[in-house]
């Protein structure tokens, strides 16, 4: 079976051409560029075309499939915030009405299983990155604010810490928030 | 608790309504609380209705009535309680062309404009290298007053010129690589060729029709049904926005708010101009105004029109190239709700016409109308080349056709 991967992120194609590599009889291309895209897929002439429900070329290639001649009876699949429901969901709404003659059901899930678990595994991964990112950030941000309590109060460090954390579960804040409060105060002030 | 409600929407002008209607408080005061997810093409808006992603959608108007009747995929019922505005888009074309269809400075006149292009449909068609034209969805009001005006004009669609499928936000790009030779697009996407120099507006599509249905709030009907307390205030806070939006002294501010990253993410410059009715038609020329270019609140334009339902049926046959079936357009006309949009504005002293159906091009004058609630006066609705739909007469109508 002939597998077209349409995804303007190359890294998500390739964690999704990767979950697929392990699929006995089936043939992967990757499809990351917007131009020339109909033509490439008119090459390929793939049995499934595997795409994002957001790519932004969907309106363009549902056009092509509805008058291709050359292309008959693709199929293409949508990957994003999938749950087994919304699968189920999407099948009956009219995802199944690009299936290939002869081509069942049951052949066509657990491609399409596959290809959501490894969409989901990459953004979980994008997620923990931003999460980590956004730690980072916030850990510079109280350190910084401590300095400022440290240097114009002279508490000593674990003082300036203690002292944030109550603020914090004072106002129901969290940490990071107090921090950016003394930060903004401490530059109304005049300090740097 | 009040009710919440997801609408879908791509970053579109006209997709202005419920952007509004969130932004200044009009859907809380009403008992609504809105989300609103942006998608960029049409296929992930509709497929977010189907799957229950979203509640309602800001949808192009034949894609409701298509999704409806099955063209493409299985059928789905969908429900429009609401006209999100009338008109809006505009033709633009390579400027080299657009030079020869119209005088400079100035909208063309769509027969005279027609006339000129199908000279060069010819020219281009002997040389084997076909005019193209990018439209944003075979199921749009784009593809269809397009194809009015060219096949009016002795243009025929498919055969001397070729239309293909362009995202909107893809459309200038599209014009500047040479892969189309124009577009029929919303805005600020013309707009957005003009200001690259990749094209210039030749006509706008309120002159082929000049009150033709554009955008509509699409529903599942089954969706309408169980969500009717929310769908209700939704409709009051949309007809407000209406009001809020046709206001001058609004402008500024609403060009600001759809401009920001989550809407439109576009340039409130050109924002703006769109919603004042004044566009830019060429990179050097100078501003040009054309009122009604995009219709919004007068003259009830927010009203589901079931003959509207109906016209835009009737082109799908034409371009569709299906037979004209009568229980098909009964399911077509069935997807414009007018009883909904009246249930919901009932007592709000907005004019409510007395009508769900009027036979469409046939106003030359103002014309004052039936009601049932407010008075109302409507201007001239006129198709460009004089034809009259009546909504009776739905076959005799498709074979007056070019």
């Amino acid at each position: 079976m002939r597998i077209a991967i349409v995804d303007e992120s190359a890294a998500r194609a390739s964690i999704i051409q990767e979950g697929l590599a392990t699929l006995p009889e089936c043939e992967l291309f990757v499809l990351t560029e917007r131009r020339g895209l109909v033509a490439r897929i008119g090459e390929i002439a793939p049995d499934i075309v595997l795409m994002d429900l957001g790519n932004p070329s969907r309106d363009v290639l549902e056009e092509y499939f509805a008058v291709s001649r050359v292309l008959d009876r693709p199929i293409a699949m949508f990957v994003d915030e999938s749950d087994n429901e919304s699968i189920a969901a999407s099948v009956e709404a009219g995802v199944s009405s690009y299936v290939v003659d002869g081509l069942a059901a049951n052949r066509i899930k657990p491609i399409l299983d596959l290809a959501v678990m490894r969409f989901n595994a990459f953004a979980r991964l994008q997620r923990d990155l931003a999460d980590a990112k956004g730690k980072l950030a916030e850990r510079e941000t109280i350190d910084k604010a401590k300095r400022i309590l440290m240097d114009s109060r002279g508490l000593p460090e674990p003082k300036a810490y203690a002292e944030m954390r109550s603020a914090a579960m004072n106002q129901g804040k969290r940490i990071a928030d107090i921090a950016e409060a003394i930060i903004t105060a401490h530059r109304l002030m005049g300090g740097h | 608790m009040p009710h919440e409600l997801t609408i879908g929407f791509l970053p579109l002008v006209d997709a202005c309504l419920p952007i509004l209607a969130h932004e200044h408080g009009f859907a809380e005061e009403e008992g609504v609380s809105l989300r609103l997810v942006r998608d960029v093409s049409w296929a992930t808006v509709l497929d977010r209705l189907l799957y229950g992603h979203s509640d309602a959608a800001h949808m192009v108007a034949p894609l409701a009535i298509a999704t409806t009747l099955g063209r493409g995929r299985p059928a789905q019922p969908l429900s429009v309680p609401f006209v999100l505005g009338l008109n809006g888009n505009a033709i633009t074309l390579r400027p080299e062309y657009a030079r020869r269809l119209r005088p400079e400075g100035t909208m063309g006149d769509a027969a005279q404009a027609g006339a000129a292009l199908r000279t060069i449909a010819d020219e281009r068609l002997a040389a084997g290298d076909p005019l193209r034209f990018g439209v944003v969805h075979r199921y749009s009001s784009h593809n269809y007053m397009l194809r009015y005006w060219l096949a009016a004009c002795g243009i025929r669609p498919d055969k001397d010129v070729e239309i293909v499928t362009v995202a909107p936000p893809f459309c200038a790009d599209a014009l500047a690589a040479g892969e189309v030779d124009g577009i029929c697009v919303g805005e600020p996407w013309n707009s957005v060729a003009v200001e690259q120099g990749a094209g210039e507006i030749v006509l706008a599509t309120a002159q082929i029709w000049r009150r033709g249905v554009e955008k509509v709030l699409a529903l599942r009907e089954r969706v309408l049904d169980e969500k009717m307390d929310a769908v209700r205030p939704l409709i009051r806070a949309l007809c407000r926005a209406g009001r809020n939006f046709v206001d001058p002294q609004n402008w500024e501010v609403n060009a600001g708010i759809l401009a920001r990253p989550q809407y439109l993410d576009g340039s409130s410059e050109l924002i703006r101009r769109a919603i004042a009715d004044r566009l830019l038609l060429a990179r050097d020329g100078a501003l040009v105004h054309y009122p009604d270019f995009m219709f919004q609140y007068r003259e009830a334009a927010n009203f589901p029109w079931v003959s509207q339902a109906e016209w835009l049926y009737t082109q799908m046959v034409r371009w569709d190239h299906t037979p004209f079936d009568v229980e098909e357009a009964r399911r077509a006309a069935r997807v414009f709700r007018p009883d909904v949009y009246r249930s919901a504005l009932i007592g709000s002293g907005e004019p409510l016409p007395g009508a769900s159906s009027k036979v469409e091009g046939s106003i030359r004058d103002r014309t004052v109308v039936g009601t049932q609630q407010g008075a109302m006066v409507m201007e001239a609705n006129r198709f460009f080349d004089g034809m009259v739909f009546d909504p009776h007469h739905l076959e005799k109508y498709l074979k007056s056709l070019p």
